[in-house]
């Protein structure tokens, strides 16, 4: 299993790598910085809600603590944009511990229910603050400075950004097949059995939760930084569910269905551009299509079907 | 001393009282199995002693430490193995990978080694897959080695549940109904694993229907009907103590 996976990892590497040189404008290769930003985020969803077993729909929240703390810490404070980074990524790990244990005691549709509270609180948070955020607004994001140069271009974004795509497929599919993503399965698989062989089940879960929390903080400060400006829609519902849709269409605990996900759903809205306000109800049918035939999501299946053939 | 004493434990679930004052005593290395009409309240005493239930009221003993009340996996820790009446088999892992769960306790489940994958764990989950494979075969599973959990047959997905448990290497294990459902053979097959789990110093507390497998097995046997205990020890008197023989043939002697 995890030699496939590392082959799926090579195949993922030298297509980063030659992407640079056939994209033909910055257009292209925006959309594709997009793409590996919202693949590392639903991979982060993908071990809480595919592997663990865990449904959030509050994940969008996590990614708005992020790109916010990299907004207002360097603008208000003069922090420099990585001690921000990780001050986010710390605070939004914190907020995942505190709350891990009352909310995750909960199961299936509870659970949905008190993740999409914790969601609209940090939306609400945010768009309240008005003094620091910007409201409803929005508010510009200096720019990214590693080791003394500045980020700008996005050719520098693009290496960036995969670089951080390829380590996350690495640490995710090394993490499954470990002792503690055996036992982080085992959740999902049936709770008393994880308790009899002697997985403290709330810890795991706790740890699976801001895990997941902050890497999906991380890549809200990537992103906010990469496009210089971020408003609330960042942390709201529909975004949660936007990335919860990737981890389904893709395929709920696969790493490889976390990017496949991720790519085709940050690309169709561009490519439904053509249908001129009806975008959303294509896409929707397309959504609607995929669960009926491929009700384990695409990678899954396909992987099924291919390896039953052989 | 015995390794595990239970005395006085209940539990009630609002009016009904399904295990009553139940109390006894199982010695370090024997066989002990636990009897009684559907509805005796077998499981919920398995459930009890192995940290799923709270007691009411009473006391559990493990090696004359108290354990009323404490959760499955610090019982685990401790050496509490066992296994389900109705299967509790991770379906979303290989079979393999079931039993490998099963050493959780004994393996290093840092989070940031295994992201990296560091050569100690590589050696240590390789060690442990080939452990796996030889538990595997220990039940009569070598040829399910290379399956997916959800491929099993159901008197394999039994056996399957052993391998886990005595993949924590415990000192005692719980086995609930371990030949329900099954064939003759496939019965007489688990009636000998028993016995070379017993052989090997595992103390084993069994629930079991299959009179024949109870009594060829059992070093002393608990009887329990409507939660309370009817009549305890060796198999031949048990078997001609008048309240049981009532109560299996459902009279009032």
């Amino acid at each position: 299993m995890r030699k496939n996976a590392y082959i799926g990892l090579g195949l993922l590497v030298v297509l980063l790598a030659i992407i640079p040189s056939i994209v033909p404008n910055s257009y292209y290769l925006d959309i594709v910085i997009r793409m590996c930003i919202n693949a590392v985020i639903v991979l982060s969803l993908n071990l809480l809600v595919g592997y663990a077993g865990q449904i959030s729909l509050g994940h969008a929240g996590f990614v708005g603590m992020g790109a916010y703390a990299s907004a207002v810490l360097p603008t208000h404070l003069g922090w420099h944009p990585l001690s921000a980074m990780v001050a986010g990524a710390a605070c939004t790990g914190l907020l995942a511990l505190i709350v891990a244990r009352p909310i995750l005691k909960l199961k299936g549709h509870y659970l949905a229910m008190a993740t999409l509270g914790l969601g609209i609180i940090i939306n609400i948070v945010i768009r309240n603050e008005a003094a620091w955020t910007g409201g409803p607004d929005g508010m510009p994001v200096p720019s990214m400075e590693l080791f003394g140069f500045e980020l700008m271009r996005d050719i520098q974004w693009y290496w960036v950004v995969a670089a951080v795509l390829v380590a996350s497929v690495l640490g995710a599919i090394n993490l499954i097949d470990s002792p503690f993503g055996r036992a982080l399965r085992g959740l999902h698989g049936s709770e008393v059995a994880s308790q009899v062989v002697g997985v403290d089940v709330p810890r795991y879960k706790a740890a699976v939760f801001v895990l997941s929390a902050v890497m999906a903080s991380i890549m809200g400060s990537i992103m906010a930084h990469y496009i210089g400006f971020v408003s609330p829609d960042v942390a709201n519902f529909f975004h949660s569910i936007e990335l919860i849709t990737m981890v389904v269409v893709g395929g709920m605990a696969s790493v490889f269905g976390s990017v496949v996900g991720a790519v085709l759903l940050t690309a169709l809205p561009q490519m439904l551009a053509t249908f001129e306000g009806w975008e959303t109800v294509v896409f929707g049918a397309i959504l609607m299509l995929c669960m009926i035939f491929l009700p384990k999501g695409l990678v899954p299946t396909l992987a099924a079907r291919f390896t039953r053939g052989s | 001393m015995a390794l595990l004493e239970v005395s006085d434990l209940s539990i009630h679930f609002g009016n009904v009282r399904a295990v009553q004052n139940v109390s006894f005593s199982v010695d370090q290395g024997i066989v002990y199995s636990v009897i009684g009409p559907n509805g005796a309240g077998k499981t919920t005493l398995f459930n009890l002693i192995t940290g799923i239930y709270r007691p009411t009221s009473g006391t559990i003993r493990l090696d004359g430490k108290d354990i009323q009340g404490r959760s499955p996996d610090e019982l685990a820790r401790r050496g509490v193995a066992r296994t389900f009446q109705n299967l509790q088999v991770w379906m979303n892992m290989s079979a393999i990978e079931n039993v490998m769960v099963g050493a959780h306790l004994r393996l290093d489940r840092s989070i940031f080694k295994a992201m990296l994958r560091l050569p100690a764990l590589r050696r240590r989950d390789c060690a442990l897959r080939a452990e796996a494979a030889e538990l595997m075969a220990f039940v009569g599973l070598g040829d399910y080695v290379g399956a997916r959990a959800d491929s099993m047959p159901y008197g394999a997905l039994k056996r399957l549940e052993i391998a886990r448990a005595l993949a924590m290497q415990p000192r005692m294990i719980f086995l609930d109904e371990p030949a329900a459902g099954l064939n003759p053979k496939e019965t007489q097959d688990v009636d000998e694993l028993v016995r070379k789990i017993a052989a090997s110093g595992i103390t084993v507390v069994l629930v079991e229907h299959d009179m024949k497998m109870v009594m060829n097995l059992s070093d002393r046997i608990l009887v329990l009907d409507y939660g309370k205990r009817l009549a305890e020890g060796t198999g031949p008197e048990v078997r001609q103590n008048p309240e049981v023989i009532a109560a299996y043939l459902g009279g009032h002697a």
